[in-house]
């Protein structure tokens, strides 16, 4: 692979200035109004049973920068992300809950049509399709492929050149995530780390204006982690939005733009990693959900402690995530 | 010997017979429900019923063959776009429950005796009734033939060596196929695909050698309705080989195993798993109609069961394969008949009686479809990596 | 970790040879114990190269015996039969064609109408066609109030009801329990019957006695099943998909082995015929009135069981969440062992219930109601047992009374399935099931 392919292009935001200067000049509150916002969400309800698992009043997303969602375990951050991207329905459906990406209103709009419109995720636990090559896996995320029409399908000549195309781009993802020489392997033969880099790749197919990642650290080897992150920022570096959930704030302060912070179901705080960190209303957030934990006062706002937070969280996502994959199918 | 080459006659009369061809087509429709898109078809027997029906109460009341093909097809993809609407946004086995159900009404509807001028209630439509234009098509003319007039016979007048070394190399050649084809690149490049091709028609031509089979040429039964029912089959092997190589395949694979995954990348998963309910009913309905021609239309013999036999063909030959369901369907007919006779010849009669060597056959085959999917759950030409079950 | 896999496999193959071999050797100890059993009757039996014409002849107030009834070929040979004690009768037809049945009148009892004396049927190889001749007793009225139909067809349709949901609640149970849609439940409620016929019919053991090693029989197949099958599958990891094609191969495996060992026919439980009584309105044996008595008190008692016992709770704790019920140290095999003995016996119960009250059993009557469980199932909510009672209530009662309220009666069985798919229209975790994100 030529340098050329593997180096991204640089877009304005690979500027830590430009930056600075899209997230300060508005007062950091929770719902804050964005300069430029490419995601717009409000009064977004969802309830299970009783119990509210989301109630968002205001929350937008400033384009071109890395905005970390984070909150403790529970907080509705991944339900938020489902709602947002039509893979859940708001309990609020038609009761002024609103949401808008890039202009376009997109609150009744199905999960395949959000995706088309620039919006693409990834999912927590991954969802790499493992019965089917890394090739096909990345060809799957192309859009507007002639060949995926039934009639167009039968007749090579319709989709021969278009597919090429595709899978010249596919190699060329490939190959920055460093998965070319695994191609023509079985996803499903892939590293947990190697799978939420392809997830991510084949989100790229696309050429989302903003990829979501839910937990893309989850799971990860802590080598893999830097070069995950190091990919999300040349994501930005390029001119792309990125919105990713996390629970673990240590990971969030280094790459992340602009962090909000959910608990409960509510949006809590907003503003840069640093600040919303000393923000009692996050502290009380993660303590509250962790009674028995005893930090001390500033205890909390160290590394240790926080890292020390992050895998007693984690050990519990753990439990939960074999809990939700042991209910079978969904 | 006789009694053996009278068994094996048996099974490649089977084998060849038309009925084993509609329902090998029937089988390439439920292919790609259940093997390439994952979707629980469990009423494909309802879409082939729906078929023949068209198809035998078109030409019943009058109108042209064309006009009852399509009446045919019609049906089949009514009934696709009717069940899938509601089920294909619900869990996989919700679609099962209904497509079962949904047959079942068919055949309930079918046999109602208020409907006796159109479906004949039980007791069918006899074939006499909607045969006559199929078979005024025939070209073949009237009269008898054997396929090819040289056979097994003619050398050394048919001595055991001759038929011994016969089916021995019989077997080596379809044993050579199967792992042509199991290595995946049966067809890549023109020496590979002329080979196979050669392998093919040789094999062919020695079992008609081996196991002469005198038809009538057009008739009831003959060898026109296996020619035309054999050429669909290849057609549709074919149609279902060129779409499932396509971006449109690659998408049904993706909804196999994943949908939510697939609909995260912008595709219309409803839309595409309604394509394929359509496309696999409409091949059901082909097959329906085949099925019928040699014989009637009898609504009580497309039921479950039947569905249930294209399953096992499915898994048999190897589902999400090209050429699995034809294998898989001329196997599990010849081989139940060769269970039948076997049983029939060699186990005295107050053990197991005429009758019974016929449930007989089919214990065994339900304890075949067990032990495949248990065992071998890819079937003979599946890729077991390839294949799982995530419905 | 390889060599346990090694080890799984081998007890899996194992297993699974153990069950197979007992499927292919049951039609022939079938064929041993029940020796005489084709012996017994003189009926018809349809083979390829002949047909069979069938019927009874009765009133409303019962059978008719020593009729006579003249039948004519078409090249016009005539050919007289007489009906049995039970007012049956039958004739075997060598050839395909157009027979006429016609009653004699002057060999049946006096003061009786004949309303349909006449009948044509055309005959078919291999399959028994009905002849239906219909006398009446001279005061016979024709309009019974529809009222009094609407009585008699909701007993009818509880009795159904309460039956389907002895079965259907081992279905609910193991679905619920296991994730797994089970085609061969519908065989187990024909084994019930069947056992029926060979225990209590062909060796004579006593109804109660009889009935009571029928459930354990059938019980005792559950737990057979589930230690040399389904636990072992499960073990190994099978997939749910590939589990269910697994029990369509069993049903198809076990409806050939029933054909196979009592024939196309259909066998009874009891040989004499029920005494009938009326209440008010309603007809219904006195066999009915216990069968319906027996059913409720069972699932009575399975209720308290899963509600108010340990192991009922265990039970319903593995149904919401078996991983957290594994965690919280419930023994989920021994649960799932328990249901699937719990499951086949009551499905057996209901098999041999079935038999006494529809008068009959066949090869094939299981797979005639299986259709009817998955609706009660699915309709009350996959895997919720009580839902599943609820559901085959309903389905019991649609049945029986669709065609009071004017549907054709060939389409009874049609409605309660299209009921099925318009209740998943708009309700698909059924009626007592709880919602969930879907899709």
């Amino acid at each position: 692979m030529s340098d050329h392919m593997t180096q991204p292009a640089v877009g304005a935001m690979a500027d830590p200035a430009a930056r600075l200067a899209l997230t300060s000049g508005f007062e950091a509150t929770p719902g804050a109004t964005k300069p430029d916002a490419i995601l717009r969400v409000d009064n977004i309800v969802r309830q299970f049973g009783g119990m509210t698992a989301v109630d968002v009043q205001h929350l937008e997303v400033q384009r071109g920068l890395i905005t970390a969602l984070i909150g403790p375990n529970g907080a509705g951050k991944t339900t938020f992300f489902n709602l947002i991207t039509g893979f859940d329905k708001p309990t609020t459906a038609g009761k002024g809950a609103h949401w808008e990406f890039d202009g376009r209103t997109i609150d009744k709009t199905s999960a395949s049509s959000v995706a088309r419109s620039g919006m693409v995720r990834t999912f927590q636990l991954t969802k790499a399709l493992s019965a089917m090559t890394v090739i096909d896996n990345m060809m799957l995320g192309a859009q507007d492929q002639a060949g995926e029409n039934l009639f167009k399908s039968m007749f090579r000549g319709t989709w021969g050149k278009q597919e090429k195309e595709n899978e010249a781009k596919a190699d060329e993802l490939l190959a920055r995530f460093k998965l070319l020489e695994k191609k023509h392997d079985y996803a499903g033969s892939l590293s947990g780390g190697q799978r939420k880099l392809l997830e991510m790749a084949r989100a790229l197919m696309s050429d989302p204006k903003m990829i979501m990642l839910d937990e893309p650290m989850a799971g990860v080897n802590p080598a893999l982690t830097q070069s995950l992150l190091g990919h999300i920022q040349n994501l930005r570096d390029e001119g792309m939005t990125v919105l990713f959930v996390e629970h673990d704030m240590h990971v969030v302060r280094h790459i992340s733009d602009w962090v909000a912070v959910m608990a409960e179901g509510r949006l809590v705080a907003e503003g840069s990693a640093d600040t919303v960190m000393s923000d009692p209303a996050v502290i009380d957030a993660y303590l509250g959900a962790h009674h028995d934990t005893d930090l001390g006062d500033d205890a909390l706002l160290t590394d240790e402690a926080l890292e020390e937070l992050a895998e007693e969280v984690a050990a519990e996502d753990a439990v939960r995530q074999a809990e939700e994959e042991a209910e079978g199918p969904k | 010997m006789d009694t053996i080459q009278f068994i094996l006659n048996g099974m490649m009369r089977e084998a060849l017979s038309p009925q084993t061809a509609a329902v090998a087509i029937a089988v390439i429709g439920l292919n790609i429900h259940f093997g390439f898109t994952g979707l629980l078809n469990m009423g494909q027997s309802g879409f082939m019923l729906l078929g023949a029906y068209g198809f035998a109460i078109s030409i019943w009341h009058g109108l042209p063959m064309i006009v009852g093909v399509l009446f045919g097809f019609g049906a089949a993809f009514i009934f696709a776009l009717v069940l899938g609407a509601p089920t294909l946004k619900l869990r996989g086995d919700y679609l099962a429950i209904v497509t079962i159900s949904a047959a079942e009404i068919i055949r309930y509807v079918g046999r109602s005796a208020l409907l006796v001028d159109f479906t004949g209630s039980a007791q069918g439509i006899p074939g006499s009734q909607y045969r006559t234009p199929f078979a005024n098509l025939s070209f073949f003319g009237s009269g008898q033939f054997t396929l090819i007039p040289f056979n097994y016979t003619d050398v050394a007048d048919g001595a055991a060596w001759v038929r011994i070394i016969g089916w021995l190399v019989a077997i080596a050649v379809i044993v050579l196929i199967v792992l042509r084809f199991r290595s995946g690149g049966a067809f890549r490049g023109i020496a590979q695909a002329a080979g196979m091709v050669g392998l093919l028609v040789f094999g062919l031509l020695l079992l008609f050698f081996l196991f002469p089979v005198p038809q009538q040429s057009t008739g009831v039964n003959g060898w026109w309705v296996r020619f035309v029912a054999w050429i669909l089959v290849a057609v549709s092997t074919l149609v279902v080989y060129l779409l499932v190589r396509s971006p449109w395949g690659r998408l049904l694979r993706g909804i196999r195993e994943d949908e939510d995954a697939v609909r995260s990348l912008g595709k219309n998963v409803f839309s595409i798993k309604m394509q394929a309910l359509i496309i696999g009913g409409l091949f059901g309905a082909l097959g329906g109609i085949v099925y019928v021609l040699p014989a009637s239309v009898q609504p009580d013999s497309m039921g479950r069961s039947l569905t249930f036999f294209c399953y096992t063909a499915l898994l048999l030959g190897g589902a999400a394969t090209i050429f699995g369901p034809v294998l898989g369907s001329v196997l599990f007919f010849a081989a139940r008949i060769g269970i039948k006779y076997t049983a029939a010849a060699y186990v005295p009669d107050s053990i197991m009686n005429n009758q019974q060597t016929e449930q007989f056959s089919y214990i065994v085959v339900g304890v075949a479809l067990m032990l495949i999917v248990i065992f071998r759950p890819q079937g003979i030409l599946g890729n077991k990596r390839e294949l799982r079950f995530n419905v | 970790m390889k060599s346990r896999h090694v080890v799984r496999e081998r007890s899996v193959a194992r297993g699974v040879a153990g069950l197979i071999l007992a499927l292919l050797l049951a039609p022939v100890l079938a064929m041993i114990s029940s020796g005489a059993a084709n012996a017994v009757d003189t009926l018809c039996l349809p083979s390829p190269d002949k047909g069979c014409i069938a019927g009874t002849i009765r009133t409303e107030d019962g059978p008719l015996a020593d009729v006579k009834l003249t039948i004519t070929d078409e090249a016009g040979t005539a050919t007289e039969v007489t009906t049995s004690d039970t007012g049956k009768w039958n004739f075997q037809a060598d050839t395909e064609g157009t027979y006429v049945v016609k009653v004699d009148e002057s060999s049946l009892p006096k003061d009786l109408d004949v309303a349909t004396g006449t009948v044509t049927v055309v005959t078919k190889f291999g399959v028994t066609k009905p002849g239906l001749l219909t006398i009446r007793t001279a005061n016979y009225s024709d309009s019974t109030s529809k009222a009094d139909e609407l009585v008699q067809s909701t007993v009818n349709g509880l009795r159904l009801g309460l039956l389907l949901a002895l079965a259907s609640v081992g279905l609910s149970l193991i679905y619920g329990t296991t994730g797994l849609s089970n085609f061969a439940h519908a065989e187990q409620v024909t084994l019930g019957g069947i056992l029926g016929y060979f225990l209590i019919n062909q060796h004579g053991l006593g109804l109660w006695f009889g009935g009571l090693v029928v459930v354990l029989l059938c019980a005792f197949t559950g737990w057979f099943q589930d230690r040399v099958l389904w636990q072992p599958l499960r073990r190994r990891g099978l997939g749910l998909t590939q589990m269910m094609i697994v029990t369509i191969g069993l049903s198809l495996a076990l409806q050939y082995v029933y054909q196979y060992t009592v024939g196309a026919r259909t066998v009874r439980v009891v040989q004499d015929n029920p005494s009938v009584r009326s209440i008010g309105p309603v007809t219904i044996t006195n066999q009915s009135i216990v069968a319906m008595v027996i059913s409720v008190i069972v699932l009575a008692a399975v209720g308290y069981a899963l509600l108010r016992t340990r192991i009922g709770r265990a039970t319903r704790a593995v149904s919401d969440n078996p991983a957290l019920a594994s965690a919280s140290g419930i023994d989920t095999d021994r649960v799932i062992r328990l249901v699937w003995i719990v499951a086949m016996g009551l499905a057996g119960l209901s098999g041999l219930l079935y038999a006494l009250v529809t008068n009959g059993i066949k090869w094939d009557s299981g797979l005639q109601i299986l259709l009817l469980l998955f609706a009660a199932v699915t309709l009350g909510g996959l895997g919720t047992a009580f839902g599943a009672l609820v559901g085959a209530i309903v389905i019991g009662l649609v049945v029986e009374l669709s065609p009071v309220l004017g549907m054709p009666g060939d389409f009874k069985y049609a409605t309660a399935l299209l009921i099925l798919i318009l209740l998943l229209l708009v309700r698909p975790q059924g009626l007592l099931g709880k919602p969930q994100r879907i899709g």
